[in-house]
């Protein structure tokens, strides 16, 4: 929690409403989202109860089990629900458009629109990744086969949930996430998962975020007391009205999503967020085509190679998707002006025309003065950038006290053409005022990794192919073998990867 | 002592302490209210009720019967499949003392575990020193003596999925495993016996994937035994806490909701966000917290400089207020993060419609 934000959350408590934290909206809002909420039965292990879904705000459908503890009733429920959600995220699949690659010497194709769930909370993701696990591996045939939509829905569910994680994504988007990254209330971050009262906060007030505390939940997880008083007794006596009961609890959070929808819809858009939904377009494209192409399901667990490379995607995106949003957004820069990170001034001197003729052949490198007020925590030598100009980097040549603040002496290099003369104001004239940060939009490339089939020994030797692999929900014992030995001390590896998991598991 | 903490409960029936509460308990150990109204076995769901801030602590039948009929599954046919999943002896003794009265119990209990011969022990009633007390605890665990040691073997009904679980679900369980084991071992320790026979490593035991198979796994609680033993003692001594209170004073829920908040003002709480889903009657200390920066969570108070009062932050950050000397540091600060951010705020938002966001929408 930086001090700005928390100041924002002091002024909240005092206004009685939410405070705004960003001036511009940094997520991509799609035009014709779908919108899921899940709900579950409580105890089981994920075992969906209803859902409400579809892409129109006035036409929400209800998809319900009568008995969640049924198998086939689950299965069937995943069929009604792919029986949605697959035709919606094919329907983006259709026109294309070329992507110049490797400097314009090849294209590669890319979908020119994405699909984008909405659920209500980090639980609801949860929820899609857990049934997507349970359903992906399901056989269409043999014993116990499910409808064929049921594994493909299994898969998709696999990709969106993974795609949650990766920061700055949208191709599935969660409202409480979506609305604190914009929004923050005069209450505590725990109180603001429960989504109805974040969005009351937000739309009308402290006493209506009050109020909003005992509405009805957002799920998945349903209330313990509506599970006593309303819900065992439907369940118990196959009660025709248990769709009608339901549809009237999840009604207010249908209405509460698209209103969230339409609150982000009206702020600006932040400039660099097209970025990132072109390379969610990517990650669309590339896994219609892996399922086009009949690839495998999604690894129960990813294996080392992959790991490795997930791990340095999602540092690469987490670092990237903050910068953007910094120079997207002057109130998220201001965090780093606070930190020292960034800092703002005014040019006193500029020599747009300097050459430094010192190597090989002659370069353009005009320099300018900046004149700060605020703390400046860099040193000479460090490479800056402002985010009006951030194809232009400035190094810091000299920090020197003047007056009530210091002036930096920066040189500058690239965004300013080709030629010896700088193109016109490419290089910041004197009285302007700029913003210099220590972040930075390069690219930064990442370690070199193995094929996966020279995964070395020390990581568990290469991975053994999906086609060999016993089908885990079939052989639920053999999983079992292992941790039972690790129970009785034999096996200590087992019991400590289960400690220390995919950061999941960790007491 | 006892007739003092009588009088504070008044008529109602005493509630006992259990892992969870204990758990909670050292969770907050700043909370001196928490403290005296659990020493009393006060019913704090009732007292908030009573007060009108209920809070919302019940367990759905759902769950219930699941996690009963996964508990009978493994106990049935003299516990086949728990044994199974331990990979003990089918010749282990099995002792289920939950059918003997409290004081034969703990006798029982404190027999069979100084034998320390191999068995399965269920639901044995063991003692802990809570704040200068001894409570009774009723652990719903089995204690499985094997091979010259004692392990904690706790059954859940939560999944494990490719060895993942809820991680808030998997700490409660290990925090509450390790009250059992420092139970165990101080009970062991009365009895002139090494406690170190305990294991740091409990089992848990959950139904795997998505099926009804249990699974086994070792957790070490070493973290939280040291974390629990570091709060336990930080308790502040509750006959002290009790000795300060006025003459007289009671929660009786006989009593009016008024005379009750009167009372309840005279105990100091420590509210946090954490206590909405540890403690039932944290909606109502909420409110009491109303306009302070730990109402806000832990982070957020420390950002702002460790000011207690949200007034006072917006007073020292606009500069209405003088800082105390060992304020002017965090006042300095709050200053250049107001100014920083109506900067950027006007930038964007040129007043006079400056943030219209956060009107509601039409």
């Amino acid at each position: 929690m930086s001090t700005l934000t928390a100041l924002a959350r002091a002024q909240a408590v005092v206004a009685g409403r939410a405070q705004p934290i960003a001036t511009v909206r940094h997520l991509h809002v799609h035009d014709h989202p779908l919108v899921l909420i899940p709900l579950v039965m409580a105890g089981e292990a994920n075992a969906p109860l209803a859902a409400m879904v579809g892409t129109d705000p006035a036409r929400p459908r209800l998809l319900t089990v009568g008995q969640p503890r049924n198998r086939d009733e689950r299965f069937a429920f995943a069929a009604d629900l792919a029986a949605t959600l697959v035709p919606y995220v094919d329907s983006f699949a259709t026109d294309t458009e070329d992507v110049a690659v490797d400097r314009g010497r090849d294209v590669r194709r890319r979908y020119v629109d994405a699909p984008q769930i909405w659920v209500p909370n980090p639980a609801g993701v949860d929820f899609l990744r857990l049934f997507g696990r349970s359903t992906r591996f399901r056989k269409t045939d043999g014993d116990n086969p499910v409808p064929a939509a049921v594994p493909l829905l299994g898969r998709w569910l696999t990709f969106f949930a993974n795609t949650a994680e990766m920061p700055g994504s949208a191709l599935l988007v969660n409202a409480v996430q979506a609305l604190g990254l914009h929004w923050v209330t005069g209450q505590s971050s725990a109180e603001d998962a429960q989504f109805g009262v974040q969005l009351a906060w937000i739309e009308a007030g402290a006493a209506a975020a009050r109020e909003a505390e005992n509405g009805p939940v957002a799920g998945p997880a349903t209330d313990p007391d509506f599970d006593n008083r309303v819900l065992a007794p439907l369940i118990e006596r196959s009660a025709p009205d248990l769709p009608r009961v339901l549809h009237d609890l999840l009604l207010p959070t249908w209405d509460r999503m698209w209103r969230t929808l339409a609150l982000l819809r009206r702020l600006p858009v932040g400039e660099r967020v097209r970025l990132r939904w072109d390379a969610d377009r990517d990650a669309f494209t590339a896994f219609a085509q892996t399922l086009a192409e009949g690839g495998p399901p999604q690894p129960r667990r990813d294996g080392a190679v992959a790991a490795a490379a997930r791990l340095q995607r999602l540092e690469s995106a987490a670092s990237r998707y903050a910068v953007q949003r910094a120079f997207d957004d002057p109130l998220v820069l201001a965090e780093y002006r606070l930190s020292g990170a960034a800092f703002a001034g005014t040019v006193t001197l500029a020599n747009p025309d300097r050459v430094d003729d010192s190597g090989k052949r002659p370069v353009l490198r005009p320099r300018i003065m900046v004149h700060t007020g605020e703390p400046v925590r860099v040193e000479p030598g460090a490479s800056l950038t402002s985010p009006a100009r951030p194809s232009q980097k400035a190094r810091v040549i000299s920090i020197n006290p003047a007056g009530d603040g210091v002036d930096v002496l920066l040189e500058l290099s690239g965004g300013m053409g080709r030629r010896l003369v700088a193109e016109p104001g490419s290089v910041p004239a004197v009285g302007e005022r700029l913003i210099l940060t220590t972040l930075s939009e390069a690219y930064r490339p990442g370690g070199a990794l193995p094929e996966p089939a020279e995964t070395p020994w020390t990581h568990g030797g290469p991975p053994v192919p999906f086609a060999d692999q016993p089908d885990p929900s079939d052989q639920p014992d053999q999983q079992e073998g292992d941790v039972v030995a690790a129970a009785r001390g034999d096996l200590q590896e087992a019991g400590a990867e289960f400690v220390t998991g995919t950061g999941r598991v960790l007491p | 002592m006892e007739s003092r903490l009588d009088q504070l409960r008044g008529s109602g029936r005493a509630k006992r302490h259990n892992a969870r509460t204990i758990a909670a308990l050292t969770g907050n150990p700043g909370c001196n209210r928490r403290a005296v109204l659990d020493a009393a076995g006060i019913d704090k769901q009732r007292l908030a009720e009573h007060i009108g801030f209920p809070g919302s602590f019940g367990q759905s039948r759902f769950a219930l019967s699941r996690g009963n009929a996964f508990e009978a599954m493994l106990k049935a046919d003299d516990c086949a499949r728990l044994r199974e999943v331990l990979g003990a002896d089918a010749g282990l003794g099995y002792q289920d003392l939950a059918s003997d009265t409290l004081t034969d119990r703990h006798e029982q209990t404190v027999k069979t575990l100084a034998d320390a011969q191999s068995a399965l022990i269920d639901h044995p009633l063991l003692t802990l020193d809570v704040a200068g007390q001894t409570v009774y605890l009723e652990p719903d665990l089995i204690a499985y003596a094997h091979h010259g040691r004692l392990q904690v073997v706790e059954i859940k009904s939560f999944a494990i999925v490719d060895g993942q679980a809820d991680s808030a679900k998997v700490s409660a369980a290990a925090v509450q495993a390790a009250v059992y084991v420092l139970a165990l071992r101080d009970l062991l320790q009365r009895l002139g016996q090494d406690p170190s026979t305990v294991s740091h490593e409990v089992v848990l035991v959950c139904p795997a994937d998505f099926s009804f198979h249990p699974v086994a796994v070792v957790l070490d609680v070493r973290k939280q035994l040291s974390t629990l033993r570091r709060q336990l003692s930080r308790l502040a001594s509750v006959t002290d806490l009790i000795d300060a209170l006025p003459a007289g004073l009671s929660f009786d829920l006989a009593l009016d909701p008024d005379e009750l908040v009167t009372a309840l003002a005279h105990i100091e709480a420590r509210y946090a966000p954490e206590c909405l889903s540890a403690c039932e009657l944290s909606v109502y200390c909420r409110n009491e917290a109303l306009g302070g920066t730990a109402a806000l969570g832990r982070p957020v108070r420390e950002a702002l400089g460790g000011i207690s009062s949200v007034e006072e932050v917006l007073a020292l950050a606009e500069g209405r207020r003088e800082p105390a000397p060992e304020q002017a540091e965090a006042a300095a600060m709050l200053q250049a993060a107001l100014r920083l951010r109506n900067e950027a705020l006007a930038s964007a938002f040129p007043a006079p419609s400056a943030p219209s966001v956060s009107e509601g929408p039409s």
